[in-house]
């Protein structure tokens, strides 16, 4: 009663990762196969209604559903095998061989490659170890945006948010086209954490206080919420004395962060201390020959059109795999310096070309971002943690590299 | 004879379950809008060893039986039992030494086998991260964790199967007594029980219920624990429950492993200056000292990011530190089992015999007919997360609802949540306590609202009705449009 399937490149998650991912394997004459978790592929793009993406991936703006149709159309015609509401329940790393339950039936997938796209989640309440009741009426931003968005459901009537990354200050203004009043959003880091064209186009257009350098400190609320406790903090996060303010509201949503989902997904792959996510090449291998990752769940992007980007070459390298093509697997270090967060990738292999995405640890006015070894001098004006810093190095550059590049933005 | 026990939490549940082996009328009332939801709900969930409790006291006798007597549980209703062992640990120092010798003393007073003091290289063999501080420990080879609201609603329902009544949502607010007799309850519906015996198992409620009919309890006080939940993969590095010494607060602050696969860290130990039951709250300073203690057992256990959630529970606490399970003096059929502080999940099976054989059968003469003998009773709910591929495979070719994974985290299938909602969930947490749906790592993140949806469905009710627990926790206002 347990199916046996076999596949060229197995995608599991049908996000803009993965999608991206299936579709360039597909074109490139690999049989593929992508497992997604929910009824239909796309992700999150599916709840996000809005505007602002594809500029870079399509050349052209669309909406979250239409980015997603997009993707979704090309794959049907390159006849992608999708197996829906599929849950994967064990991998085999090292011999490409993966668990599957779902409602059509429980299957066994010989791959001969694997892309792992299976995107980030959200930072739950529970993790923020706020102090106070346990109240209904607590939502992280991407349930707030499912249930309003998709299930025609609001949350409440008075809203806070929590954390000011791009899906906060989304729902910040979605919550109030929808008639909900949102008293502000509050951020513990003195900048925001959303792109600056959220924080105008969604807080300032529509009068929403920014409370930057605070946050939440007790919730109040035996039943529903009833309010909760604000302070400024200082730079350790640390509640200042004397500037707690309560808010009345019944609805508090979370932008706290997202976090990789590399769990459960096999032990031997390696992860990226800072990033959370798997430590990927330029090819978007991991440290496993054949085992792909691309999208969130190697770091955060701020951009779904990156995400879509890195997918498609995961699945152009998968499918090389598959079909024998002559591929090195040699791993050069590049090494996080001076100022550099979030980093992709972790290492080189010199036959593609490298993609370099880069979150700055702080808000610098200017700075040259330099790889010594490679000598490279990237500058660049006002760059913010929350805009990735983004440029292409020429495999051509890249040929004679043997030692460990080092990555670091001088100011 | 009818019985109405009043209280629907572990003790309640397995007097129920007892009870129901005679030939009696069983009426069980909960307050809350499900059962096993207050001091059961939030404890450290532990089969404790009986080794720490005060020699001669009613927790001593019950506690060694009552960690006994799981074993038959497990075997009948199909809860979760690990026996994973337990270390008392104690430094290189005399006082800590001779803490720890007092200890194994105290066990073989309470006639407890199986407990040794240890040495560094068994407990590092067994416990590698352990703190390299500690160089010797008691060793206890019986101690088990549970799921204690889930021993509860296995209890109740078997109690129900064999003709018990269970009602819930429903509280008591006061009776009919006549010539020394509680006659009927009335409820907070308007409903009146009529009854020929009343066991008060109120929980941190028993001395307002016991008041409330002029029985005369000790008086009672609550006392907080805080807690942290861990990630699963915190699990790597603890096997076996770790107690620091025991001190004139309890038992101290643990490191404690759940049965499916987290582990807990906790609690605290706070008097409350009030009686404030609804009171679950945590505070800043709570969670921080849990995680102290924690990382000091265990070195770096309590990293940042393998914190799940923060919770508290409440315990029923008196003067006199031990159980009060007593028939009163005033009212001839009204027994009290009041005061089940710890270790009152690992005594509650033998609190549940000794109320019948002790209280009823020896003091009350009561003639409860014969015992029927117990029954393996086929309660357990089928578990995809628990089961293998083919087991899954037969179950989905059924129902493919067993094949729609729910909670990722947890691996829950949609036709395990409808069993839930069969079974008696009402609620987003009765789902969560039935199942596990939206206790992982994600904490409902991704599934809540396809839970809410299945609620709705099965319950027939508008999303805007569908509640987190009690009443009014709803998760929605209402529709963007109509």
């Amino acid at each position: 009663m347990i199916q046996q399937l076999k596949t060229g490149v197995l995608v599991i998650g049908g996000g803009a990762a993965g999608m991206a991912a299936a579709l360039s394997a597909s074109r490139a004459g690999v049989e593929v196969t992508l497992l997604e978790r929910e009824e239909k592929t796309g992700g999150v793009l599916n709840q996000c209604i809005h505007h602002g993406f594809g500029l870079q991936f399509y050349r052209q703006e669309l909406t979250g559903p239409e980015f997603a149709y997009r993707l979704q159309n090309e794959m049907a015609q390159h006849s992608v095998k999708i197996i829906s509401e599929s849950y994967v329940r064990h991998i085999d790393t090292k011999n490409k061989y993966v668990e599957v339950i779902s409602p059509e039936g429980v299957f066994t997938i010989q791959a001969k490659a694997i892309v792992l796209a299976t995107g980030a989640r959200e930072r739950p309440f529970g993790a923020l170890q706020i102090p106070g009741d346990r109240p209904a009426g607590i939502y992280v931003a991407g349930l707030a945006q499912r249930m309003v968005n998709l299930e025609n459901t609001l949350p409440g009537k008075r809203a806070l948010i929590l954390g000011s990354g791009d899906i906060g200050l989304i729902m910040a203004r979605r919550l109030t086209l929808e008639g909900m009043e949102v008293l502000g959003v509050v951020e513990r880091l003195p900048y925001a954490g959303g792109l600056t064209r959220n924080v105008v186009q969604c807080l300032e257009d529509y009068d929403i206080p920014l409370y930057l350098s605070h946050t939440v400190v007790e919730v109040r609320g035996r039943r529903r919420l009833e309010r909760v406790l604000v302070s400024e903090v200082d730079d350790n996060f640390k509640p200042i004395n004397g500037t707690q303010k309560w808010f009345d509201i019944d609805t508090l949503v979370l932008s706290a962060g997202l976090i990789p989902q590399v769990e459960d997904l096999g032990e031997n792959l390696e992860i990226d201390a800072i990033n959370k996510g798997f430590a990927v090449s330029n090819t978007c291998e991991t440290s496993v020959t054949g085992i792909f990752a691309a999208g969130n769940n190697v770091a955060v992007f701020d951009l779904v059109d990156y995400v879509a980007a890195e997918g498609w070459i995961a699945g152009q390298n998968a499918a090389q795999t598959v079909q024998d093509k002559k591929r090195t697997s040699k791993r050069i270090p590049l090494i996080r310096g001076k100022n550099v967060g979030i980093l992709v990738p972790s290492y080189i292999t010199p036959e593609e070309h490298l993609r370099v995405y880069l979150r700055l640890r702080k808000p610098m006015d200017k700075g040259t971002v330099v790889l010594k070894e490679l000598n490279i001098e990237k500058p660049f004006q006002y760059g913010v943690p929350s805009e990735m810093i983004n440029f292409v190095v020429n495999r051509d550059k890249l040929q004679e590299l043997k030692k460990p590049v080092r990555i670091e933005v001088v100011e | 004879m009818k019985i109405t026990i009043i209280g629907g939490g572990i003790v309640g549940a397995l007097l129920a379950y007892e009870l129901s082996r005679y030939a009696v009328d069983l009426v069980v009332i909960e307050k809350k809008h499900d059962f096993g939801l207050g001091v059961t709900k939030a404890n450290s969930a532990i089969v404790h060893g009986g080794y720490d409790d005060p020699p001669g006291s009613l927790r001593a006798e019950l506690c060694y039986k009552g960690n006994q007597l799981y074993e038959k549980l497990a075997e009948s209703l199909g809860i979760p039992l690990k026996r994973i062992g337990s270390f008392v640990v104690a430094r290189d120092t005399p006082e800590e030494m001779e803490k720890l010798s007092e200890l194994l003393k105290r066990g073989e007073k309470n006639g407890v086998d199986g407990i040794e003091i240890v040495e560094k290289p068994f407990l590092e063999k067994h416990e590698p991260h352990l703190s390299k501080e500690y160089k010797y420990a008691l060793h206890c080879t019986h101690t088990g964790i549970t799921e204690p609201w889930t021993v509860a609603l296995a209890a109740l329902e078997a109690a129900e199967k064999a003709g018990a009544e269970l009602l819930r949502g429903d509280g008591v607010i006061g009776g009919e007594v006549s010539k020394g007799n509680v006659r009927s309850l009335e409820l907070e519906s308007g409903r009146i029980i009529e009854t020929d015996l009343v066991i008060n198992a109120a929980g941190l409620y028993y001395h307002e219920v016991a008041n409330s009919f002029g029985v005369s309890t000790p008086q009672v006080y609550l006392r907080k624990g805080q807690y942290v939940l861990l990630d699963h993969k915190a699990s790597t590095m603890v096997n076996s429950v770790i107690f620091p010494l025991p001190s004139e607060k309890g038992k101290g602050k643990l490191v404690v492993p759940t049965v499916d696969g987290g582990v807990v860290l906790g609690p605290t130990s706070e008097n409350m200056p009030d009686f404030t039951p609804e009171d679950v709250s945590t505070t800043l300073e709570g969670i921080k000292e849990v995680i102290e203690a924690g990382n000091e057992l265990i070195p770096n256990i309590a990293r940042p990011n393998w914190i799940v959630k923060s919770f508290a529970g409440l315990r029923p606490e008196t003067q006199e530190k031990d159980f009060f399970i007593e028939n009163s003096n005033t009212l001839k059929n009204f027994v009290t089992v009041g005061a089940i502080r710890s270790p009152g999940l690992t005594a509650a099976p033998a609190i549940a015999r000794y109320v019948i054989e002790e209280i009823l059968e020896q003091r009350m003469s009561l003639d409860l007919g014969r015992q029927k003998a117990d029954q393996v009773r086929t309660l357990k709910s089928f578990r995809v997360n628990e089961s293998d591929l083919k087991e899954i495979a037969a179950r989905v070719k059924d129902d493919e609802k067993y094949g729609r994974i729910i909670c990722q985290c947890n691996q829950v299938s949609e036709a395990e949540i409808i069993e839930a909602i069969r079974k008696g969930a009402r609620s987003i947490d009765g789902i969560k306590f039935r199942t596990r749906a939206g206790f992982g790592r994600c904490q409902g993140g991704f599934c809540t609202w396809k839970i809410a949806k299945i609620l709705s469905r099965e319950l027939n009710i508008p999303l805007s009705e569908v509640r987190v627990n009690e009443e009014g926790t709803v998760l929605f206002d209402g529709k963007v449009r109509v």
